[in-house]
């Protein structure tokens, strides 16, 4: 087929034709440099805030995934500690240390996990995927609770990973361990935006608002499902990965429920739009219980509570809409 | 005679109702075939029988020779058979652009994970079907926002976009007004112009249509088929006229 270039197109048509990756991409890297520095300056705290916020961010982007097929899943805090738990076993048991190969495999692992049981969990929707995801989170976190190999309720510790064969010494583990966060989560973003806008994306917001037109199209629902259960569990496991690299300590609450609703919570406030969104809104959830568990100690819930109920009244597209207005994808 | 569509002793009930009762129907490829019947005569059920939404409680449907009766709707779309809805099945938040752009992406069977959805050469196949159906002006407008004629049109068209050697079309006109259908309708078998052999079924009641577009008559009544032949004379019979035109219980 002849290529095509947009000016070629009709006016209509070119005005709408995609920019192509390469726009995204620089956005996406420049951002990364512009934080990795910002990192330097940055008190220590602050790159560790950030740091838990991209992590985190990671598993709220592939339920945004998920969101964009029209599904929510309430159990992806089982995809955080298959992460986790994996990094941290192949770190003790194994003794692997480089804290990138750990992260990968954190992803690897969850995403193996998932492959067996997305086929049965594409087949449900709404409130049955929701709790059919829980389902398996709290089957996990019971197993993680009793399995004394895994540490029992206390969890175990995980020490000091090397990134590339060098070793990280005290004075800049953290801001070595915050810029292969953000790093990490950079090419996620990236690779997520890049997703969000293919063919296969598209279909994914398809499938969203009907799945029998695109089963009378030729398009298989069920395997889009899959797929993107498997690519939110990988996101999942790399933010399970690096949460535990960055905070030294695993237990089985990475798996609870109340864990799960805090990433619906940021998946909910940043939209399925903006990919950008979903670590601008976990940013905002960890500031949000840094201060909150500072200044108002029992009651943050409450202040998040009131926060989530503001965004869905006035942003019900999420923060990400305040920039894609018009964009319907 | 070879058919392209043969449908052999098909019966379908819901509970007491008789949606199908011993259907046999050949439809050889190139006919524009209009299948007519009052409310509840089985018209749309045949339709979704042959495209796999409703399984036959018996009987045979082929396609090519291939039997298709236990199909998926996605497997027989596969396989060249295409459909428009009653009731337009679109993406309402998406835009008109976006919508062929779906149909696009699933006819071609190679979903990929990083190629673009909105790249030229796929938008520029978009905009050729949507000029033939005269949807230009509306491409970059949400779906949601569409009168219910250019809704009807880009149902068709997305059907269209695969190129199907059998597309069949439930109601195209209904829900317009009765200056828009003829046009409409020309509009549409306009469009079907330029794709070479497409077999088209369109179920209709307005007659005048009928006699205009369609090559052969299958009328139906109570799940059996009254009659089977050439607008003139199929509208002619007495069982058309009777239960389907309501020309003799007028007279």
């Amino acid at each position: 087929m002849t290529a095509l270039s947009s000016a070629s197109l009709p006016p209509a048509a070119a005005r709408v034709a995609g920019t192509g990756h390469g726009r995204i991409v620089a956005l996406g890297l420049a951002s990364c440099a512009a934080l990795c520095v910002a990192g330097l300056f940055a008190p220590k705290w602050l790159t560790f805030l950030v740091t838990m916020a991209a992590a985190n961010g990671l598993v709220s982007l592939g339920i945004v995934g998920l969101m964009r097929g029209g599904v929510v899943p309430f159990g992806q805090g089982m995809m955080l500690a298959l992460g986790g738990y994996t990094a941290a076993l192949i770190f003790n048991q194994l003794g692997f240390t480089d804290a990138l190969g750990l992260t990968l495999a954190g992803g690897l692992v969850s995403a193996l996990v998932a492959a067996p049981f997305s086929p049965l969990l594409s087949r449900y929707r709404g409130i049955f995927f929701a709790m059919l995801t829980l389902a398996l989170s709290m089957v996990t976190y019971g197993l993680l609770m009793k399995l004394e190999v895994m540490g029992g309720s206390d969890g175990f510790n995980v020490g000091r990973p090397t990134l590339l064969g060098q070793s990280l010494p005290d004075s800049h583990v953290g801001y070595i361990l915050y810029v292969l966060t953000i790093v990490v989560a950079t090419v996620m973003a990236l690779l997520a935006r890049i997703y969000f806008d293919s063919t296969r994306g598209l279909v994914t917001l398809a499938v969203r608002e009907n799945e029998l037109r695109v089963e009378y199209l030729g398009g298989s629902v069920r395997q889009a499902m899959t797929i993107n259960f498997i690519l939110a569990a990988f996101c999942g496991g790399l933010g399970g990965a690096l949460v535990v690299l960055s905070l030294g300590h695993i237990e089985p609450n990475f798996s609870f429920w109340t864990t799960s609703g805090e990433f619906v919570f940021v998946a909910i406030l940043a939209g399925w739009q903006s990919v950008a969104a979903v670590f601008i809104a976990s940013t905002v959830l960890e500031v949000v219980r840094s201060f909150s568990s500072a200044y108002f100690p029992n009651t943050w819930q409450l202040a998040l509570g009131l926060f989530l109920l503001f965004v869905i009244r006035f942003l019900p597209k999420g923060i990400g809409s305040l920039w894609m207005r018009g964009n319907t994808r | 005679m070879s058919y392209m569509l043969e449908a052999k002793g098909l019966e379908k009930r819901f509970g007491a109702v008789v949606a199908a009762s011993d259907i046999n129907i050949g439809v050889t490829a190139g006919e524009r075939v209009s299948l007519i019947g009052s409310n509840g005569a089985g018209k749309t059920t045949f339709v979704n029988m042959i495209t796999g939404y409703l399984k036959p409680d018996a009987g045979r449907i082929t396609l090519d020779g291939h039997d298709i009766t236990a199909l998926e709707p996605r497997t027989i779309t596969r396989r060249g058979v295409a459909r428009s809805f009653q009731i337009p099945q679109l993406y309402g938040d998406l835009t008109v652009l976006d919508n062929m752009l779906v149909a696009n992406a699933c006819h071609d069977q190679k979903l990929s994970f990083w190629q673009p959805a909105r790249r030229p050469e796929a938008i520029a196949r978009a905009q050729t079907l949507l000029e033939r159906f005269r949807l230009t002006e509306h491409l970059a407008r949400r779906v949601a926002e569409l009168p219910g004629g250019v809704r009807k049109l880009l149902d068709i068209a997305m059907a269209l976009t695969g190129h199907p050697k059998l597309l069949l079309l439930d109601e195209p006109t209904s829900g317009v007004s009765a200056e828009e259908k003829f046009p409409m309708m020309a509009t549409i078998m306009d469009a079907l112009g330029h794709e070479k052999g497409t077999t088209v079924l369109f179920v209709e009641h307005d007659m005048d249509i009928v006699e205009r577009h369609a090559s052969r008559v299958i009328a139906f009544y109570a799940g059996r088929v009254i009659a089977d032949d050439v607008p003139a004379v199929a509208l002619a019979t007495d069982d058309v006229r009777r239960y389907v035109t309501g020309e003799l219980l007028q007279e």
